[in-house]
């Protein structure tokens, strides 16, 4: 049997979920050995391939540049896994939302917070330009299982590509599996 | 006032009436009041006085005749020869209706001209035809004093046989007699849910005011309440309003005969404060009514007593349903509570409590006086009566309108209606307001009653009916009325305060072209949540507009959803 | 005199005036609920513990809803589950419910009822309203983004402290839990501090000023066992 062709992308989230993955400590080997990593923040990978079979997404669609790269993580992707709570609710990213658009968090950040050289950076197809309202991964294209958790305990993760890497469909009740935050 | 003294009013009127040859009636109902039809009629005054024939006619400012769409609406009934042949036993409401001319459109300036020809050939280009279907086709029950009789002079009232009900049920019924009466008569609720309404009294009547905690307010004396439920709030509705405008002293009348009925001594009107100048002649109608004798203590010389109050509401369409109205009267915040217990075991104050609405009640003195087989008579076998409708949308003849129940949708829109103007097709009726369905043209020729209505997903709500033509976005309707429902939840349930605004926020996504297949899932999921598990009618209902426009218009959504 | 019921199949024996929902707990059957709370007055209102009963065309909310002789409820049917589901998403959509730095994470009954239900995902859109936050008192603090207007800390301030600070300001989605006529809740002369509405509130939009994420732990017991002390001089709850 081939093995699965595994794939973790970050978008607008703090890499929590990919810390809690790394947590998985020496179940990594054994994960590693079971799948083929195909592109992941912590794999120097630079463009996502085609024929995927799972394919983790930590983080909210935040910007312009997730907007692109989640229709071609569809495409690819035969399962999306929508990984953490910013990526199945928007989550903290998505707490800029109630302001109103991208420009007053900018302004925000990056001028009224700022004592020397107050701008906001911009850079044509350098800097991608955030979108005005955050939303959850499902928002934007289909997703076929949720991960919950600020971050998913590493348990929660391990259950769960236990189950996929066994070509089972993971169970998720309970507290352990369910808990958002 | 005794029935003897009743009587003697009457005859009296009458024979004042009498003396004039010529009745001007100019609708001051709120529609026409609005084009100026108070002026109308100082004016026709003026003139009668500059003609010198304020002798032989009169002008009388009366409630709506119903047709809204040609007001201002003047009508003059004359006797044919001029001379006294009016029946004794006849009302002169009666008699002037063979005679009567009907003037469209009238402006104070036309004053001159309608009396320089009373008695003569009719002003032809300001008369509209009283034998048009609009209202030949009309069988008037509730309304058959609108138009007719002053509502601010409660001679007038009596002169037509008001208040004989009242009187014949406190000398010669006792309460559990006028109880079977209404239940003979297969009467029920007029404000939306068709509940028979002799049932109503009956479990009121028969409810012990001691088996729940009660805490009425220090001054009421009374166990047992009755209410009127005047708080009509469906967009486009007004037949409550033209009845309390038109004929309040018809309503007085019938929440004291419940209140003999169910052994209540107090009731109250609840209004709201939109119907200014409802709440104006309700007001003169207790005022004039308590002097009389025919309200408060010791009614008709009889050892019954009932007081009657009006309470305005502030305008949330939630006091309509009948828990949150009684907590509005109560002074607390307009929500509904769960029930049981019911309004009769425990309502206001905990005490029992019958609520009806206003054209309920406005149905029960002719009852009473013509008999409940007279009123079964009329209408279907589950549904009995007529039914008064606020007719609007794309059809030519807009206004109020009386017809018995059974009558189709078709007779409706096209007879009494005159069909759709401009040369559009007939696309659909939408019945009984933001809690109702929308109606295509395979049921044109359904009866309209309770049953019929439910069957196809509307409901006969309160009376409003908005028919569409072929122009009509029904997915805009269906958006529309759920943005009403929103605006108006009162926020209580969670089911009802927030899956209205997701479904509004789906119909929006529809309209807007941003929206797929896995939305309009969603938005059905929705539909079945707020119908079945909201806290009161409002809720229950706020999703037929949508439930009835897919089951009926499933197109027009699906070309608006992308796959997904 | 008492009654015999059954629920979800179970012969269950209940007092005449007692709840489906009392009736219920008494036989150990959970039935989920938000806005009921052990010594308040049950308003009915957050449709959690709608349950269905053989005969009933409607589905009736068990806290409020009397047991009667021969009664046969369902409290666990996939309908039910369903719609319990869809509520809570529903409230999860409407207000901005972070958990992940919410003070009541860990310790919140919405929270507790997401996982009960089975929420995976919300599958309605956010709403993101702009709510503010008020920390005017000197103890406790109203974070309006995390209310689910259940009205629980209305009923305990008017029916345990007699105060009744607290009421509902507008209506429909636009309510808000306001504090006398909407003032700041520092500057409220009828408030006693006492406390009542933060140990009643299931989320973390009522807390005690200092708590940090996780830390706001609600004491939901004590208002049950105020009342049974109260007015049945029942001191060991």
């Amino acid at each position: 049997m081939d093995k699965l062709k595994f794939a973790s992308v970050w978008m607008g989230g703090c890499s929590g979920c990919h810390m809690s993955f790394l947590d998985l400590d020496e179940w990594l080997f054994d994960l590693a050995e079971a799948v083929e990593v195909v592109y992941s923040p912590v794999a120097d990978i630079k463009t996502f391939p085609q024929h995927v079979d799972v394919t983790l997404v930590e983080g909210a669609i935040a910007n312009q540049d997730h907007l692109e790269l989640i229709q071609t993580i569809r495409k690819n992707s035969k399962l999306v896994v929508s990984f953490g709570d910013c990526a199945v609710t928007g989550n903290v990213t998505a707490m800029r939302n109630p302001l109103d658009g991208a420009e007053v968090v900018l302004d925000r950040a990056y001028k009224d917070a700022q004592l020397l050289r107050p701008q906001v950076p911009h850079d044509d197809g350098i800097v991608p330009p955030l979108v005005d309202h955050v939303v959850p991964v499902h928002a934007v294209i289909p997703v076929d299982l949720y991960i919950p958790g600020c971050p998913p305990p590493a348990k929660r993760i391990r259950a769960v590509l236990q189950a996929l890497v066994e070509g089972k469909s993971p169970e998720m009740i309970g507290r352990e599996m369910l808990k958002f935050g | 006032m005794n029935l003897e003294e009743l009587n003697a009013t009457a005859t009296n009127e009458r024979l004042a009436q009498a003396k004039k040859n010529h009745h001007l009636h100019v609708c001051v109902g709120t529609a026409c009041q609005a084009l100026n039809s108070e002026q109308i009629a100082k004016a026709l005054q003026t003139a009668l006085r500059q003609q010198g024939r304020n002798g032989e006619a009169e002008v009388k400012c009366v409630g709506c005749p119903g047709l809204c769409s040609l007001g201002p609406l003047v009508e003059v009934a004359s006797r044919v020869n001029g001379g006294p042949t009016q029946p004794a036993n006849e009302s002169p409401a009666d008699a002037n209706h063979r005679t009567a001319v009907l003037y469209q459109f009238v402006k104070p300036e036309d004053a001159e001209e309608i009396i320089a020809h009373l008695g003569g050939e009719p002003v032809k280009r300001l008369e509209t035809p009283l034998d048009q279907p609009f209202f030949t086709r009309q069988t008037k029950v509730v309304l058959e004093n609108c138009g007719k009789v002053d509502p601010e002079r409660i001679e007038d009232y009596i002169a037509v046989g008001g208040y004989q009900a009242l009187l014949k049920v406190l000398t010669e019924m006792t309460p559990q007699q006028v109880i079977d009466e209404i239940t003979r008569s297969g009467l029920r609720g007029r404000g939306g849910a068709g509940f028979p309404t002799g049932l109503k009294w009956g479990t009121v009547a028969k409810a012990d005011p001691n088996r729940y905690p009660t805490n009425v307010p220090e001054g009421i004396q009374s166990r047992k309440f009755v209410i009127c439920n005047g708080d009509e709030g469906d967009p486009g509705a007004f037949m409550d309003r033209s009845v309390m405008e038109g004929d309040p002293h018809r309503i007085l009348e019938g929440m004291a005969i419940a209140a003999y009925a169910v052994g209540a001594n107090h009731g109250f009107i609840y209004v709201r404060a939109e119907y200014p100048l409802a709440v104006k002649r309700l007001r003169t109608a207790i005022r004039q009514a308590q002097r009389a004798g025919l309200l408060g203590n010791a009614i008709g010389g009889t050892a019954f007593s009932f007081n009657v109050e009006i309470r305005l509401g502030a305008g949330a369409f939630v006091c309509g349903e009948e828990t949150a109205l009684m907590a509005s009267i109560e002074g607390g915040r307009g929500t509904p509570r769960p029930r049981p217990p019911f309004p009769a075991e425990s309502g206001l104050w905990g005490c029992p409590t019958l609520i009806n609405n206003v054209e309920t009640l406005a149905n029960v003195p002719p009852i009473i006086l013509k008999g409940a087989e007279w009123f079964a008579g009329i209408g279907t076998e589950k549904s009995k009566g007529t039914k008064v409708f606020a007719l609007t949308g794309q059809v030519k003849n807009t206004g109020l309108i009386e017809v018995p129940m059974g009558i189709s949708l078709r007779e409706i829109v096209f007879d009494i209606g005159g069909g759709i103007p401009d040369g559009k097709e007939f696309k659909a009726v939408q019945t009984g307001g933001p809690s109702g369905g929308c109606i295509p043209a395979q049921f044109l020729d359904m009866p309209v009653d309770y049953e019929s209505l439910a069957k196809v997903g509307s409901i006969m709500g309160s009376g409003g009916m908005i028919v569409m033509d072929d122009s009509t976005d029904m997915i805009e309707v269906a958006r529309f009325f759920m943005e009403f429902c929103m605006d108006e939840s009162c926020g209580k349930c969670i089911p009802c305060r927030v899956g209205t605004v997701q479904m509004h926020r789906i119909l929006t996504k529809i309209q807007e072209g941003k929206a797929t297949t896995r939305d309009l899932q969603i938005l059905e999921g929705l539909c079945d949540l707020v119908k079945h598990t909201s806290l009161c009618g409002l809720g229950q209902s706020a999703p037929n507009p949508v439930i009835s426009t897919l089951r009926y218009f499933r197109d027009e959504y699906l070309s608006k959803v992308k796959p997904g | 005199m008492p009654r015999t019921l059954t629920i979800n199949g179970q012969e269950v024996s209940a007092g005449n005036e007692q709840t489906i929902l009392e009736a219920a707990r008494d036989a150990n059957i959970r039935i989920p609920t938000l806005c009921h709370l052990d010594g308040l007055t049950d308003v009915g209102a957050c449709r959690m513990c709608l349950v269905e009963v053989v005969g009933s065309n409607k589905l009736l909310p068990a806290c409020t809803t009397r047991v009667q002789e021969g009664m046969e409820v369902h409290t666990d049917t996939e309908r039910l589950r369903a719609y319990r589901r869809q509520i809570i998403e529903l409230l999860f959509a409407e207000r901005n419910h972070v958990c992940a730095v919410c003070v009541a994470n860990g310790h919140c009954e919405l929270q507790n009822l997401g996982i009960a239900v089975g929420m995976d995902h919300v599958r309605y859109d956010y709403l993101f309203p702009r709510l503010g936050v008020d920390l005017s008192h000197e103890r406790f603090g109203m974070d309006h983004n995390r209310c689910i207007l259940c009205t629980r800390c209305v009923r305990a301030c008017d029916q345990l402290e007699g105060a009744h600070t607290i009421d509902v300001l507008g209506r429909g989605a636009r309510s808000l839990i306001v504090r006398d006529m909407n003032i700041p809740w520092g500057e409220s002369t009828t408030c006693t501090s006492c406390g009542k509405c933060v140990m009643a509130c299931p989320t973390g939009a009522l807390f005690k000023q200092g708590s940090t994420v996780a830390e706001m732990v609600h004491d939901v017991e004590k208002l049950a066992f105020l009342r049974a002390a109260r007015e049945r001089k029942v001191w060991n709850v």
